[in-house]
């Protein structure tokens, strides 16, 4: 009881989606707009109990186009805000996560994937919407996405999610898989004053001279907020760096455009996260992430002991992808394998990045992640 | 007397290099704004506590123009996105200026959610009959038989009864005035700004260019002819028999009643949990 | 003094009577027509000339006759146009 208004610090034994939410909390999310779907609800339906503890909102907006909406507007009102969701509902967020990369706005929207397409199999795992992240919405733009593995790292990952949307002014995706999220693990939560916590830059100028899509050298703009006296503009349009829409200067949408998406690739050394294991002499290197990369992880351990130099490449960020580590490992390996839950989604930039390196692809769908069995036999067969 | 480079007393609520505005000539976007910007300095709207939220369309612009915090979103989505900025912050006054488009068709479901739940925004709503903007296809109010980009022919869908839609979600005020109507409509947003809960104000308004040259008003004072002619002014009569035709414009205040707004209730009870966490905390 | 008023008010002298200035913007002016039209005193025509965006603004035919109703301060789309009052007491003898 007295834990009421507080984190949730120590060890706890929580599921996955209890974990995030309470990570959004670690985090300062104040605001939480949300519409229930298998497998996420568990995310909505803990902060609606918790948020108004920590005197946050939980507002249960109409559909999933109307919570992304109703994240962007607290994100402009000054708040740090998140939604989650799954694959039908990330699709119909679309719209509005390209408005909130146009319009900078920092916040977290998470997806608990599940098999797809449409209603698909609402209660199983799957690893279909990871392209979406990066390419759902319409026009070129950047976005981070980030995939936990494990219940730990569905509290801890949604603190980064946080601290890089607020960083880099966009919206931050954590793309959790339906095990993940639902499973329970053991949690240690760190007291308030250790969560690492970043805000959003702040104008360092009057109001007269602000201009709220001015970059610094990091090529992110400051941002003021709805009600501090700024009198700012942001639109959806192609804009100056007023804010103002110039919806027929080339100039300004290469301007503009280019910037989006340099602002994630650039940054991308500082972003960018992976667990490298038992790779420096690895001959056989298997890339995967989340749910999968559990059972990847025993089968490169299983390998190593039958005198395999199997290694592992978890990647923990998705997008800006990993291109250099996954370079790096290509150079020094025979072959590379990229087991995944979908049909072919991440092995295609692994393949990119990877050049004249063999890679080969171990594709599962439905309610059980490849077992370590499985990589192992196809780390044993040279990747078949 | 003339005086040729002199400001306009109220251009401190526009944003400056943006008059003169894209509208066309007799647009009553334009009417809108000058209303709504005489209401804001009839009542001294503290500006920095403003925000004014716009969806797509012609008078999507108007945020653009209005000298306070101002978003543009996307298409349908300015009731969804303002009920996130008034939860987050409930201190700021927001203001939703929109299209009968915008917030009737792609828009209608966040319409009726954000009514229902009594959310204190201020919509006002340009309703000339069509989406201007995009060459004046139907749209949810176009009147019977009307001929627009996508219904040449003459439109056979029935149109929206705003006022009684509005009514029917839950709004706590609901206005119809027409352009014409200046002072009344501007006394409308003064009441709609001090008043806590949804306000819903429909501003029936001519669109000399598009949707008014397709139907015999080719020009402003045609369709204010129209409204001049078939206005009547209502007030309190029933919203469900409030209609809109060539001979009867039905205008006037329909509802005005009092609910405690979403933001109140919601932080009336966070402040209720908190009071309990502490007693059992003590 | 109009010759309707057979004694002369009381507070008279304490009387200001309003006195309209007109203001047209007139290169922002986009040719609707509303004040034209709506103008309860006809104080306005259309002119002969063209503006900067190659319409006729308004012309004032006789500023005297403005009420300072200033509904043509309120119907213009274009902020063009707006109206203040300067008061003059020497205007109460006239």
């Amino acid at each position: 009881m007295s834990q009421k208004r507080s984190l949730l610090t120590g060890a706890h034994f929580l599921n996955g989606d209890v974990a995030c939410a309470e990570g959004a909390i670690a985090a300062g999310c104040r605001f939480f707009a949300g519409y229930p779907i298998t497998p996420a609800t568990e995310i909505a339906e803990h902060l609606s109990e918790r948020m108004p503890e920590f005197g946050g909102i939980y507002v249960q907006m109409e559909d999933e186009i109307a919570s992304m909406a109703a994240v962007i507007g607290a994100s402009y009102s000054g708040l740090k805000a998140m939604t989650a969701t799954s694959g039908p509902g990330f699709s119909l967020m679309q719209e509005n996560i390209g408005l909130a990369v146009m319009t900078e706005a920092p916040c977290v929207v998470v997806d608990i994937m599940r098999g797809g397409p449409s209603t698909g199999q609402p209660t199983e795992p799957g690893q279909q919407d990871v392209m979406q992240a990066k390419w759902g919405s319409h026009g070129d733009y950047g976005t981070i996405a980030l995939a936990p593995c494990s219940v730990q790292e569905m509290f801890d990952l949604t603190v980064e999610a946080f601290n890089l949307s607020e960083l880099y002014r966009v919206p931050a995706l954590l793309m959790g898989d339906e095990i993940v999220a639902h499973m329970w693990e053991k949690v240690v939560i760190p007291p308030p004053d250790k969560v690492k916590r970043i805000n959003r830059k702040q104008p360092n100028v009057a109001p007269s001279e602000y201009k709220p899509f001015k970059p610094e050298e990091d090529l992110v703009p400051p941002m003021a907020c709805f009600g501090e006296g700024y009198h700012f503009h942001a639109t959806g349009l192609t804009h100056n760096e007023a804010g103002y829409p110039q919806t027929t200067s080339s100039e300004v949408q290469s301007r503009l455009v280019h910037r989006l998406c340099d602002k994630i690739n650039r940054n991308a050394d500082k972003i960018v996260k992976v667990e490298r294991v038992l790779l420096d002499d690895a001959d056989i290197v298997v890339v995967a992430y989340g749910i999968v990369a559990r059972a990847a992880l025993s089968a490169v351990r299983k390998a190593r002991m039958e005198g395999i130099k199997a290694g592992l490449l978890r990647l923990i960020t998705l997008w800006p992808f990993p291109e250099e580590h996954v370079a790096r490992a290509a150079k020094q390996a025979k072959m590379i394998i990229v087991p995944e839950m979908n049909c072919g989604q991440m092995v295609r930039e692994v393949e990119r990045a990877a050049k004249t390196t063999p890679v080969s692809f171990l594709s599962k769908l439905g309610e059980d992640p490849h077992t370590p069995v499985e990589i192992l036999n196809a780390i044993k067969g040279g990747g078949s | 007397m003339q005086a040729e480079v002199q400001e306009h007393p109220l251009s401190k609520y526009l944003r400056p290099a943006t008059i003169p505005h894209i509208w066309c000539p007799g647009c009553g976007n334009g009417i809108v704004l000058n209303c709504f910007v005489h209401a804001l300095d009839e009542l001294k709207v503290d500006l920095d506590k403003l925000v004014t939220v716009s969806g797509i369309g012609c008078i999507g612009r108007a945020a653009g123009y209005l000298n306070t915090d101002s978003f543009h979103t996307t298409h349908g989505r300015s009731l969804a996105f303002a009920s996130g900025v008034k939860l987050a912050n409930p201190e700021l006054n927001v203001v939703v200026l929109s299209g009968d488009g915008d917030l009737f068709a792609i828009g209608g479901n966040h319409f009726i959610h954000a009514a229902r739940r009594n959310m204190g925004l201020k919509v006002i709503c340009a309703n000339n009959f069509n989406y201007g903007m995009t060459g004046g296809q139907q749209g949810p109010t176009t009147p019977l038989e009307a001929i627009t980009a996508t219904s040449p022919y003459g439109n056979i869908e029935h149109p929206f009864n705003l006022v009684h839609l509005a009514a029917a979600s839950g709004a706590v005020y609901v206005a119809r005035w027409t352009t014409l109507h200046v002072r009344r409509l501007t006394q409308s947003i003064k009441k709609a700004l001090l008043k806590d809960g949804f306000c819903f104000i429909e501003v029936i308004s001519p669109c000399p260019e598009i949707f008014g040259r397709r139907n015999r008003m080719k020009s402003g004072l045609e369709t204010m002819a129209w409204y001049k002619r078939a206005s009547s002014v209502e007030s309190f009569s029933d919203p469900a028999k409030a209609e809109i035709s060539a001979d009867r414009i039905v205008v006037g205040e329909f509802v005005d009643i009092e609910k405690l707004s979403y933001e109140k209730l919601l932080h009336e009870k966070i402040s209720q949990i908190n009071e309990k966490a502490m007693e059992l905390v003590t | 003094m109009p010759e309707r008023i057979k004694h002369e008010p009381l507070d008279s002298k304490d009387l200001k009577h309003p006195i309209a200035e007109i203001h047209l913007i007139k290169d922002q002016c986009k040719g609707c027509g509303y004040c034209i039209e709506f103008c309860p005193k006809k104080v306005f025509e259309e002119s002969d000339e063209i503006n900067a965006r190659g319409v006729h603004p308004p012309r004032i035919v006789d500023e005297n006759k403005c009420i300072l109703c200033r509904f043509c301060t309120a119907v213009c789309p274009d902020f063009a146009i707006y109206v203040i009052e300067r008061t003059s007491e020497e205007a109460v003898k006239a």
